[in-house]
């Protein structure tokens, strides 16, 4: 009987392991989920991201470029300080902050270690580095900086900061995470896929406590990080920081191209600021000042600032005016019959002479022929149709359009069409005395710095222009897209230019643009005076030189500088002639220009003015990088 | 009575069956220690006394040497010292409480230089020689006489108080496992089963309300009641079935107790855990958790020789020790887990079969000893680590890295080898 018992014992034992074995194939064979967990558990993906490019000005110059920094990163678990007085005087932060900092990592993760202090500088790093061998679960982590060689094109390059929430969900594809970097504005923004080059990937596996243990797979999926492309830019940083200095305490633009190829020379945007305040660990605090200032420096003037071009319009209109064939250079109008005041100066009889003294009736007339060319005899029909002509010749032109410049928020200004004032006076209910005030550049048309600089390169080159563009080779290659290098004509053909230019030349030589003059090189320039409602009138200058072989074309705009003679020629001149020279001579102008206030004239908000008392940007020099109080 | 054959080897009717499973679960334990302590960062040789797996050589090393002298020892020798040997088990016992060394909370080492050496594990063999010895006196009966069932209870609650005292609950738990020798040896069927059910109706009322239990357990002693005369043409059963459901019952509403004062809060987590691991996945539930990973992630085949990223990277704890067969899991898949489960039924099964072929009554109850021990050891261990066991710190025989426990699983098997081997040369005494 109790022999039989063993059969029982070992039904049991195989009855377990039967069990077991199932449980087994259940566990390893058919459910996946452990696999899965398993490399979650211990595989980790890491993200090494490469130097951004950098970015070079037309003489090979560096303008920006990448410093190591350090971020500080705290491994809670193992951080110890004991003398967390001692500790904070040498990081120079408050209690209070160490304790919040803590919080925060501790928050994230015990384990893992998580950013303490970002971007310190490499003195910083060398100053405490020594100190926090004292203090356990503390380490550096070597970053990058985006650094700028001079205080100057703040706007143009535009900065990077941490990517935003919104911008994170916006992604198409998921590129950036948390706390990445991303170009925000400016060239940085719109070459930021060039830029930032390629990341590497790199998987590596950690233990429990998350230290790392080396590549995963011995590295054969991992992939390099690629260093972004350079960019070269057609910009004159010598130039650049010349027309910074002329610009100070004044708001305006300043635009200059090269004609021949549309490479942006400089660009400045008045008031400016030292991009480096945007690229340290203070960004927030230097970033939202800048948002508060009152000249609103962070506008970028030369392709959003819309204004009324003034008398620099009436270029356009003589130019149209021979294309139409309703004048002859020899045509010429007298003060006679016209709703528009003139200055007193010598008669007009020629298209030259209206445009050295920037005759106001001699481009109405001209405006009115050119608008009632056409047989139709309803005056109402006829403007409607005469100014379809004039827009479709003048948004040649670029007017009323995006140029197409590597910038973003280019603003298209406006030009004015038939739809334009039906919507105004209704159909076939105006005719050319509604819309007269724009043959000399007022009324309705609103045009950006950077156009108007484009129409002093059309006329340097008789009749075409190549986009305006600030990079002109991306990468080794120096690769550049071809809308850049492809010649856009105004249709207006070439001898049409000849008498414009003479006129030009003649406003330098004896008219209203005399303070551009300079020494030695024939300048051709036209001033315009912009009506401003609000304040003194907007000085506005646009030229270029040498006439013979034009190697810069410019375009000036200073607010509430009044008559273009007055602020925007002298300075145009001054910038032209620095950098076609390299040299300035007349040194009384130059000191004038850049002592010249303007700020006090800007019409500001009682707001705005309550926020100018505490505009640090100023009064006080930009928060540095340096982690040491001095 | 007995020849001892002069001149032949000590070797000679050992049965090579057992010997070879026992030295293939030395050699996979062997490398799977090596793999668990792993570290490609300070990459030490298998032979490198600094890491487990040189050590653990070193203990297989000298479990030769053991093997050896039990081979040569006479095999009267083991019957006759049992009892003594059971006193100086207990003798040791006594002393580790005094003089032990802390280890993880349980005072249950003695060291030895370099080494440790934990007396309990010995217990094992102790009780299994005393129990055998007892139950070879041929009037002993277990199916009739309560009486007799007073020493076995004695010898094996003397060491267990003792072991219980430097709180090593788990090897504790090991002797559960005379059960199986006990129900060979007559014990009624029904104790074995009660114990079972009542580990069942614990694990039940964890999971449901307690009433709803209980008028289970009504519903179906009314049916036994009611069916039994029917089925069985038979009456008395109703007083024992009322015994049996009122017992029940009373586990059912025992269980809060059972589980708040009368175990520890440790070994509460474990039982919750192993109900539900997710329930506590930082603390009491990460070993069932993260053991589960390992072996889950194994899949068909495993993820190669030193390729397993839960045990590699400590996941998993007491990866050499308790948790070895993660690593087996994890590293070689399905496969490996097959071979150690089947290499463990088929070592069982064969000492069983070779139990019930002894001549006396002594060896046939040391073999089922031997076998209980081993089987016991198996199902605990490795279903913790599978998650059908709580978590109960006891070694995997033959595999777990640890001198103390190779040394006496050896020293258990290969007393019931050589009793065995010489089987031919002893008379039948019952």
């Amino acid at each position: 009987m109790l022999e039989n018992r063993r059969f029982v014992i070992i039904g049991f034992f195989a009855i377990v392991g039967l069990i077991y074995l199932a449980r087994l194939f259940y566990l390893q064979v058919l459910d996946e989920s452990y696999s899965i967990v398993s490399s979650s558990n211990s595989i980790k993906r890491v993200i090494e991201i490469p130097f951004r490019g950098q970015i070079y000005d037309r003489n090979g110059k560096l303008i920006v470029y990448n410093t190591p920094v350090y971020d500080l990163m705290v491994t809670p678990r193992k951080a110890k300080v004991e003398d967390t007085l001692r500790f904070c005087r040498v990081l120079g932060i408050e209690r209070r902050e160490f304790d919040s900092l803590m919080n925060v990592a501790s928050v994230y993760s015990r384990n893992k270690p998580s950013v303490f202090l970002r971007q310190l500088s490499k003195e910083d790093f060398a100053s405490i580095q020594d100190v926090m061998v004292d203090y356990s679960g503390f380490q550096f982590v070597k970053s990058s900086l985006r650094t700028y060689t001079a205080p100057t094109l703040a706007n143009t390059l535009g900065y990077v900061s941490e990517i935003t929430k919104k911008q994170l969900d916006a992604q198409e594809e998921p590129y950036y995470r948390q706390s990445d970097y991303i170009g925000q504005s400016g060239v940085e923004k719109i070459y930021e896929n060039e830029l930032r080059g390629k990341r590497g990937t790199k998987f590596v596996m950690q233990n429990v406590a998350g230290v790392y243990k080396g590549p995963w797979k011995g590295g054969e999926l991992d992939t390099m990080a690629v260093a972004g492309s350079n960019l070269y830019s057609g910009i004159d940083l010598e130039t650049q920081q010349y027309a910074d200095s002329l610009m100070g305490h004044k708001v305006g633009s300043v635009v200059a191209i090269e004609p021949s190829t549309g490479q942006i020379i400089s660009m400045v945007s008045a008031p400016t600021y030292d991009p480096n305040i945007l690229a340290s660990r203070f960004f927030s605090k230097n970033y939202s000042a800048l948002v508060r200032n009152p000249f609103k420096p962070l506008f970028n003037r030369p392709v959003m600032a819309s204004y009324r071009p003034g008398s620099t319009f009436k270029l356009i209109q003589a130019l149209v005016g021979l294309q139409e064939g309703v004048v002859t250079p020899g045509s010429g109008f007298s003060h006679a019959n016209c709703p528009v005041g003139c200055h007193n100066h010598a008669a007009t009889t020629s298209i030259a002479l209206g445009v050295t003294h920037s005759c106001n009736p001699y481009f109405y007339h001209l405006f009115r022929r050119v608008i009632y060319n056409n047989k139709i005899s309803n005056t109402f029909k006829a403007s409607a149709a005469g100014l379809e002509d004039w827009h479709t010749r003048v948004s040649k032109f670029g007017i009323g359009q995006q140029l197409g410049i590597d910038l973003p928020s280019e603003r298209k200004g406006n030009l004015p069409d038939k739809k334009y004032y039906d919507k105004i006076y209704g159909e076939n209910a105006w005719k050319f005395s509604n819309i007269y005030s724009i043959s000399i550049g007022e009324g309705e048309i609103l045009i950006t710095p950077l156009k108007m600089a484009n129409v002093a390169a059309i006329i340097a080159n008789k009749g075409y222009f190549y986009t305006p563009h600030v990079i002109h080779g991306v990468g080794d290659q120096k690769k550049l897209d071809p809308m850049y290098t492809t010649r856009r004509e105004t249709n207006v053909d070439a001898r049409h230019f000849a008498p414009v230019i003479e006129g030009m030349i003649g406003a330098i030589q004896s008219g209203t643009a005399k303070s551009a003059r300079i020494e030695g090189i024939t300048v051709a320039g036209k001033t315009g005076t912009s009506q401003n409602k609000k304040g003194d009138d907007h000085s506005i200058f646009i030229g270029f030189a040498p006439v013979e072989n034009p190697k810069i074309a410019i375009a000036v705009f200073v607010e509430n500088g009044g008559f273009g003679g007055q602020a925007a020629a002298p300075i145009a001149g001054l910038i032209m002639e620095k950098y076609l020279t390299g040299k300035v001579t007349n040194k009384a102008l130059e000191k004038r220009m850049m002592e010249l206030n303007l700020l006090n004239k800007v019409v500001l908000t009682p707001e705005q003015r309550a926020m100018l008392k505490s505009d640090t940007l100023r009064k006080k020099a930009p928060e540095s990088n340096s982690l040491l109080k001095k | 009575m007995k020849e001892k054959p002069e001149g032949k080897p000590i070797t000679k009717n050992v049965d090579w069956v057992v010997v070879l499973i026992y030295l293939a679960c030395l050699a996979i334990g062997w490398i799977n220690i090596y793999a668990a302590v792993y570290n490609p960062e300070v990459n030490t040789s298998m032979f490198d006394l600094s890491n487990n797996a040189g050590k653990q050589l070193m203990w297989i090393g000298t479990a030769a040497i053991l093997i050896t002298c039990i081979l040569v020892i006479d095999y009267k020798f083991y019957e006759t010292f049992s009892f003594i040997i059971y006193a100086i088990v207990i003798f040791l016992l006594v002393v580790v409480l005094f003089a032990g060394s802390n280890i993880n909370g349980s005072r249950s080492w003695i060291k030895l230089g370099a080494f440790s050496l934990q007396p309990a594990e010995f217990s094992k063999l102790a009780i299994s020689l005393a129990i055998s010895k007892y139950l070879s006196d041929p009037v002993i009966s277990l199916n009739r006489k309560l009486k007799d069932y007073y020493p076995i209870i004695g010898i094996i609650a003397l060491p267990a108080l003792l072991i219980l005292l430097s709180n090593e609950t788990g090897s504790m738990l090991v002797f559960a496992s005379f059960a199986i020798v006990l129900y060979r040896e007559g014990m009624p069927g029904i104790i074995p089963a009660i114990g079972m059910i009542a580990a069942a109706l614990l694990i039940i009322t964890l999971l449901f309300v307690k009433w709803y239990i209980a008028g289970v357990i009504v519903i179906i002693a009314g049916l036994v009641i009611w069916l039994m005369p029917v089925m069985t043409r038979r009456r008395g059963g109703l007083w024992a079935t009322i015994l049996v459901a009122g017992v029940m019952i009373g586990i059912v509403f025992g269980v809060d107790f059972f589980m708040n004062n009368v175990l520890q809060k440790h070994q509460r987590g474990r039982i919750m855990v192993l109900l539900d691991p997710d329930s506590d996945p930082r603390g009491d539930g990460w070993n069932v958790i993260q053991s589960k990973i390992a072996i889950g992630s194994g899949g068909l085949t495993g993820k190669g020789f030193l390729e397993g990223t839960q045990t590699k990277f400590d996941f998993v704890p007491e990866q050499s020790t308790d948790f070895i067969f993660c690593t087996v899991g994890e590293e070689h898949g399905f496969a490996g887990t097959l071979v150690v489960v089947t290499l463990f039924v088929l070592l069982i099964s064969r000492l069983v079969i070779l139990a019930e072929r002894q001549r006396s009554r002594f060896a046939r109850v040391y073999g089922y000893c031997v076998a209980g021990i081993i089987f016991f050891h198996f199902m605990v261990n490795v279903g913790m680590t599978i998650g059908l066991m709580p978590v109960i710190g006891i070694p995997l025989p033959f595999f777990s890295y640890g001198g103390s426990s190779l040394w006496s699983f050896s020293i258990l098997l290969f007393v019931f080898l050589k009793i065995d081997a010489q089987r031919p040369f002893t008379l039948s005494r019952n």
